[in-house]
């Protein structure tokens, strides 16, 4: 076995300990640690995805000395790669992003608190990536959790609390329902291994043995995953937890913790299940039903809202949506959108959160849009970003969202029966509210103002920033302009998939 | 789907407790009993996987006695899994109570509502 096959799990493991040793170090050297960590491990992740596309096969790696059915495993196959490696650029971004808030929200003595409960949350999103083992998933899916929870309450006041109280709750009911789920598969198949529990899977569907409870699993896993990804009906939670946390957090929170969840969704469809088997059941068109639901209310409810922050967390909940339509399509381009619009939308939404930030700090603090007007001209870096991130958002062809908006369209006029018609129409809708929202507030920011008591600033003031700024529009336009070789990659991922 | 109900009361008594606990934990006000809903809904899957584990007649599975026959003894891994759940289900355990705990200090009450209304009166 070539030794980069050992990556997945050295990543896992050096974000593990790095964490744990973060306790004992002072808060400078703690960001230091875990800035070359998370660096490190975008590194071997890019070695990996590499050496991955040019065997053109996923591996299978033993964790201990234990073969297939009793042994822990680990999987990493290009998909896995690949999401290891944005997960790590867009946690550096978000890191480097808001650093310079930390300081001013955050105690000074707890700053390496939060470096340790961000390399937790980098394991457990990349054990959660690249774990073959259902009941390893689920003990991830709860660190992911609880370090999440940490990064929401690290800034103390009465708000965060709150949210922290209320995204624990229901989380908790979520990883309930997972857990329960994962019971009924163990004791249907009688292993606890992806594969494994597939080819009994199959053989159960072949011999149309047990189907009920099958398919009870199978909600159950799915409801518990939609839960923890606030999937619309699900969402209460969010907008406090994103609008009031520091904003790497935030930009966190929303870009990779809940697209870790629908990342484990889409491999236990496609690894556990199976994908024909999922098609055939009807979840896949309640998933579908409260995608569309929720591109379309969470536009709503981010057009009623006059606070920036919080309209950014409300568009989530569409973007969410529109990654559930695409799984519930039940089409392979479906799924091929969705993966696309992971990627795409965390790139787009922690630049939208590292701009605001911008943003709300030359206009006295303040989030209200009332007080950002102008806001554009006085810290001119943000201004550019927020209207990219905004464009990208609404879908103008050059920015990543136009892809994902082409990719999601494509698929679904090739879906034959009646959902290709309620998904143009609710598509179409939740782009003209999507530029509702997020035009009004480009508009805003660059209404000029008579006279303002805020300071302006310019980018020599903030290098650091503006270079993490400039980081997150290339990325954009990278996704945007160059999407046929990460599209084909997506496709390549999901075929070793099965 | 009648008589499979009654050999597998363990498990039809687990599935009612973990709706017994779900319900408490999504609809309570006071946090306390929240969390208390929490642990009987995790206890109930607790108690679904040893019941799954358990074969009549066998004995744990540790060995006494020099046996090692597999016949003597029950299926280990869903007590395994069990005891990973229950280090989860108290280290999330312990994180609410400490949340719960910061809240009260804070708003002197334990009722989420309230704590709800008395946050939208302070207007942050």
């Amino acid at each position: 076995m070539n030794f980069i096959c050992n990556f997945p799990f050295f990543s896992i493991l050096l974000s593990l300990f790095s964490g744990t040793i973060c306790s004992v170090l002072p808060g400078k050297a703690a960001k230091i640690v875990n800035r070359v960590v998370i660096a490190v491990i975008g590194v071997m992740s890019a070695v990996l995805l590499l050496y991955l596309l040019s065997t053109g096969e996923s591996f299978i790696y033993w964790m201990g000395h234990f073969p297939a059915p009793w042994g822990n495993e680990i999987r990493a196959g290009v998909l896995e790669a690949g999401m290891a490696l944005f997960f790590c650029i867009i946690m550096y971004l978000s890191m480097a992003g808001g650093a310079h808030k930390l300081f001013g929200e955050v105690v000074a003595t707890k700053h390496n608190l939060y470096y340790i409960l961000v390399n937790l949350l980098l394991s457990s999103l990349l054990a959660l990536v690249y774990t073959n083992d259902m009941f390893t998933a689920y003990v991830f899916v709860e660190i992911n959790t609880i370090s999440a929870c940490g990064l929401i309450m690290i800034r103390q006041v009465g708000r965060t609390i709150v949210a922290a109280v209320r995204y624990m709750i229901m989380s908790l009911l979520g990883s309930g329902l997972l857990l329960f789920g994962l019971c009924i598969m163990y004791d249907l198949t009688g292993h606890l291994l992806m594969s494994n529990i597939k080819e009994s899977v199959n053989l159960l569907v072949a011999n149309g043995e047990y189907q009920i409870p099958l398919i009870v699993s199978i909600a159950l896993m799915c409801i518990g995953l939609c839960i923890k990804s606030a999937l619309f009906p699900f969402h209460a939670w969010l907008p406090d937890a994103y609008g009031y946390s520091t904003v790497s957090s935030a930009a966190i929170l929303s870009s990779l913790v809940s697209k870790g969840y629908i990342f484990l969704l889409i491999k236990i469809i496609y690894r556990v299940i199976g994908f024909d088997i999922f098609d055939n059941t009807r979840i896949i068109d309640v998933l579908f039903v409260f995608g569309l639901m929720g591109m379309i209310f969470g536009s709503l409810s981010a057009i009623k809202e006059n606070d920036i922050r919080r309209m950014i967390a409300f568009s989530s909940v569409a973007q969410i949506g529109y990654i559930y339509m695409g799984i519930g399509m039940g089409t392979q381009l479906g799924m091929v959108a969705s993966v696309f619009h992971i990627l795409s939308h965390a790139a787009t939404k922690s630049l939208l959160f590292i701009a605001a930030i911008g943003l709300t700090d030359v206009s006295g603090g303040s989030r209200k849009f009332i007080e950002l007007t102008g806001s554009g001209y006085r810290n001119k870096w943000a201004g550019v970003a927020f209207t990219v991130g905004s464009l990208s958002m609404v879908g103008v062809p050059l920015f990543s969202g136009f892809i994902s908006k082409l990719l999601f369209s494509q698929a679904a006029v090739q879906i034959a029966d009646d959902k290709m018609l309620a998904a143009l129409i609710v598509l179409g809708i939740s782009t003209v509210l999507n530029a509702i929202y997020f035009m009004k507030t480009v508009i805003r920011i660059y209404t000029p103002v008579e006279e303002t008591s805020y300071p302006s600033v310019t980018i020599w003031d903030r290098i650091p920033y503006a270079v993490v700024l400039v980081f997150f529009i290339v990325l954009n336009v990278l996704l945007g302009v160059s999407s046929q070789p990460i599209v084909d990659m997506i496709g390549q991922g999901l075929s070793m998939f099965s | 789907m009648g008589p499979n109900l009654f050999i597998n009361y363990g498990e039809a008594v687990s599935a009612i407790l973990f709706c017994i606990g779900f319900t408490n934990l999504l609809l309570q006000n006071n946090l306390i009993k929240k969390i208390i809903g929490l642990n009987i809904m995790d206890s109930a899957i607790y108690l679904f996987l040893a019941e799954k584990g358990y074969i009549a007649g066998r004995v744990a599975p540790i060995v006494v006695d020099g046996v090692t026959s597999t016949e003597a003894y029950i299926n280990p891994i869903p007590s395994g899994l069990v005891l990973t759940g229950i280090v989860v289900s108290v280290s999330v355990t312990a994180l609410m109570l400490s949340l719960t705990i910061r809240l009260y200090m804070r708003y002197h009450t334990l009722d989420l509502d309230e704590i709800s209304t008395l946050l939208k009166k302070e207007g942050k």
